[in-house]
């Protein structure tokens, strides 16, 4: 079985039904903040966008890249920068953040795709770590200490993202965003020929696609994405450190992604609210998260692959054959 | 001719993944007996091998080597129950060379070849016995993938298609050499598509088609049953 | 003093021979990766952490047994290649035949719940395991001078790598695992117990890493981070050697241990990142690796 076989195909006679879920799910998101810790919260929404931009290229490229910090951690150093140093409106650092982040997936995209499978995961896990090293070494990352203080400031000038409420209903919307858009791209043309390339890339190239493209364009989307997430965490946490580029993060990410379901558009969201909740829950306490990170890991890949989200549209799929 | 078959297969039936691709195979091969499987390609004839190898896991029915079952034993307990295996384009390791190749089967039992009688009847294996195992020509590598099995002291040899794509003055040697194995005792089981090669050694044929034996007969009835055979195999 | 250009001597020999012992360590662990993904089609995260172990099994076997460096190399491999044998039963050999990604992904499971135990356990912090009397000292090589334990441990690996090879290379039991890497179904036909086979070899392969451990635990501090530091290193070194040539993965961890000791000579502040460099400049001129083949 490859990664990754089931996703939400299009599906048109849903299309009203999953509409009115989509409504009902986002009036509960307006109304969270009035019932949880707005920081929770934001750190949820930018993890679950970054789990989803890494999930565009496993669940239906079917790339396991092993690098994605580099993109998220790269784009909040960026964000962070333009918005300290440079004094730069929010939302302008974010598009640089997510700009740098497509400048760094182009470069390491381009190399990584000439190796497949097993070797595409060193590769990126490799180059990340370069990254990392970077990162510790130049200045304007301020090593070990990371970029502190970053202000919020005002969004167009206008709102005061000081506001908790203001910065929750920003991260909610640049959220909404990137969902969207991968959304839009995967039931594209193009998100086809992905999935083509996925299923089987010999019959891909055989029918005329330049795969290498279509692969490289998804890379860079996804690391682009990833940015979009890292530049607005840099925002709402006001800070950008070495911890966002190492691979420990882009371990992080990959196993939202397959707690939640590889391949299913709200799988992602669903494992990055579990761990992150769950690192929030353990961090009073004294047990090794990485160890709980680690024992996930192995009970996903041993009994269930399809992660939480992959698992019941099976199950339901199966209820739906035997009634039928 | 009432003795107890060594091999016994009884309504085998097997599958590649979802698809049934043998449907209820019998068989019988006596100690010292050559038996051809004749029929079109994808008839079922290398399936039928693989089945009793254990290679193809998804079976059914009763396989049985004097009487003991094969059907429930892992795949590297079928070898050392007493099955050779000569398998389709040969499997010839290229990381070994010609004597590794040799050598790779473990032995299975006692009374198999010698490495010196094997290298007496393939004097060409031993001139290149260092050469890497694919550098062989077509035909060196049959013998090779043959006197493999020939040391295990396996009691019954699987042979499948030995003479594909080989030059005639190859196959008659390939020839010559199951016409020695049949006067040393050794059982075989016969796959070939040529059955002009397949009637100087065997002594009774089976018939496939579409997964199933639809016909057997003695060797020496093969003449009699050419029209009939040319119209079932489309030669 | 000499020079070499505007070097002095000495600093550019002990940068040698620190990429030497670098280099040696990168060897002896792509090694063993390049053994284990022949056969099992498995990438070993887990391979840094076993490392790792390796360098704990002799600090704890001298800390709470008072077994001494010696009987630690042959200890702390058997130890930690019973470990593997056990995960390789329980766990890896569920996985066969699936998308290789999930053992890759296992095995980075495995690798954080050991690197998180040792770091919950026993701090981020090194701990210092001194090497044994016999190779205390240092040794004028008139040219410079050299720790005795150094060239040991070059030493000792150069023999390690080699025994592998020829393991490999020249005996029956090489000759199961290269023929089962090309095609284990048959040589499981011809009576050869190939599930078997796969257990032995990964836990060979970290057993190989558990003796590379031990052999670091002189020079580097015993840590819990000693390894994922390293394995992703080694990561980068399978990539440019290619995984289907063992002499090739020996070869590329020596070239690039020293390589990276240069750098760190005429332009330190790259030294970190040489290894990866040179990964991305092999990915543009030969994509399949220096001694790999396209697959």
């Amino acid at each position: 079985m490859a990664v990754g076989t089931q996703y939400l195909a299009e599906q048109p006679k849903l299309r009203t039904s999953s509409m009115v879920i989509g409504a009902v799910v986002v009036a509960a998101l307006m109304a969270a903040p009035f019932f949880f810790y707005p920081v929770l919260l934001m750190s949820i929404l930018c993890f679950a966008l970054f789990a989803c931009a890494f999930n565009l290229l496993i669940g239906y490229v079917g790339l396991l890249s092993f690098g994605h910090a580099a993109f998220f951690g790269g784009a909040a150093y960026f964000t962070a920068h333009a918005a300290k140093v440079w004094g730069w409106e929010p939302l302008t650092s974010i598009l640089l953040g997510m700009a740098g982040a497509a400048a760094m997936g182009f470069v390491i995209g381009f190399l990584a795709i000439r190796r497949q499978g097993i070797y595409f995961a060193m590769i990126t896990l490799a180059l990340s770590q370069m990254f990392a090293f970077i990162c510790l070494q130049v200045p304007f990352t301020h090593g070990e200490d990371g970029i502190q203080g970053v202000p919020r400031g005002h969004l167009l000038g206008i709102i005061d993202l000081n506001q908790p409420l203001a910065m929750y209903y920003v991260t909610l919307a640049i959220f909404l965003f990137g969902f969207f858009a991968i959304w839009r791209i995967v039931h594209s043309p193009f998100g086809n020929i992905l999935k083509a390339i996925r299923e089987n890339e010999r019959r891909a190239i055989s029918l005329g696609y330049r795969v290498d493209r279509y692969k490289l364009g998804a890379f860079v989307m996804s690391a682009a994405l990833a940015g979009l997430a890292g530049g607005t965490k840099a925002i709402v946490f006001q800070f950008a450190t070495l911890t966002d580029v190492q691979w420990q993060m882009s371990g992080e990410v990959i196993l939202m992604t397959l707690l939640g379901g590889i391949g299913t558009l709200i799988g992602p969201i669903v494992g990055a609210g579990f761990v992150i909740a769950l690192q929030n829950y353990l961090a009073a306490s004294d047990f090794p998260v990485t160890v709980l990170i680690g024992i996930i890991f192995v009970v996903c890949v041993l009994l269930f692959r399809r992660g939480i989200v992959g698992e019941i549209m099976e199950l339901t799929k199966r209820k739906s054959k035997q009634s039928a | 001719m009432s003795s107890a078959p060594l091999l016994e297969v009884r309504g085998l039936n097997a599958w590649y993944g979802e698809s049934h691709v043998l449907h209820g195979v019998d068989l019988d091969i006596r100690e010292g007996e050559t038996v051809t499987l004749l029929g079109r390609n994808g008839a079922g004839k290398t399936t039928t091998l693989r089945a009793i190898m254990g290679i193809l896991r998804r079976r059914e029915g009763v396989i049985r080597l004097r009487g003991r079952d094969l059907l429930g034993l892992p795949l590297h307990k079928v070898a050392k129950a007493g099955l050779g295996y000569v398998p389709e384009e040969r499997g010839i390791f290229a990381s070994l060379n010609v004597s590794e190749n040799l050598m790779l089967p473990p032995t299975v039992a006692e009374g198999g070849m010698s490495v010196e009688e094997i290298y007496t009847l393939f004097p060409n294996l031993h001139e290149r016995r260092s050469s890497q195992g694919t550098k062989l020509s077509g035909g060196e590598q049959q013998m090779l993938a043959i006197a493999r099995v020939l040391r295990t002291g396996a009691k019954i040899i699987l042979l499948d298609e030995p003479t594909e794509g080989l030059a005639p003055v190859i196959v008659q040697r390939i020839g010559d050499v199951l016409v020695e194995l049949k006067k040393r005792g050794m059982t075989i089981l016969l796959v070939e598509q040529n059955f002009r090669f397949a009637r100087k050694v065997a002594d009774r044929f089976y018939l496939m088609e579409d997964g199933r034996m639809v016909n057997a007969f003695p060797g020496h009835e093969l003449d009699a049953r050419m029209d009939e055979l040319h119209e079932v195999l489309g030669v | 003093m000499s020079t070499i250009f505007g070097v002095p001597a000495p600093a550019l020999y002990g940068q040698i021979l620190i990429g030497l012992i670098n280099g040696s360590f990168y060897a002896m662990l792509s090694l063993g990766l390049a053994v284990i993904f022949g056969l099992l089609r498995i990438i070993n995260f887990a391979h840094g952490a076993q490392y790792m172990l390796g360098a704990f099994a002799a600090y704890l076997l001298l800390s709470y047994a008072g077994i001494g460096y010696w009987l630690a190399l042959v200890l702390a491999p058997l130890i930690v290649g019973a470990v593997a044998v056990v995960i390789e039963r329980t766990m890896l050999s569920r996985l066969y035949g699936i998308d290789p990604l999930y053992g890759l992904l296992l095995t980075f499971g495995l690798a954080l719940i050991l690197e998180g135990a040792f770091r919950y356990w026993f701090g981020a912090a090194g701990q210092p395991y001194a090497a044994p009397a016999q190779l205390t000292g240092a040794l004028n090589l008139g040219f410079m001078f050299m720790p005795i334990y150094r060239g040991w441990v070059v030493v000792a690996s150069l023999v390690i790598c080699l025994g592998t090879w020829l393991l490999i290379e020249k005996t029956r039991l090489g000759a199961y695992l290269r023929a089962a890497t090309e095609n284990a179904t048959l040589v499981q036909a011809f009576g050869v117990n190939v599930p078997l086979l796969l257990t032995l070899t990964y836990g060979l392969g970290a057993a190989l890493a558990a003796l590379a451990g031990v052999l670091a635990a002189p020079i580097y501090q015993v840590s819990p981070l000693m390894g994922s530091n390293l394995i992703i290193i080694v990561f980068a070194v399978v990539v440019v050697g290619g995984m289907g040539s063992i002499l090739g993965a020996i070869v590329t961890g020596y070239v690039l241990g020293v390589l990276e000791g240069l750098t760190k000579v005429f332009y330190p502040e790259a030294s970190s990142i040489v290894i990866f460099v040179i990964m991305a400049i092999v990915l543009l001129v030969r994509p399949a690796g220096l001694f790999g083949r396209e697959e």
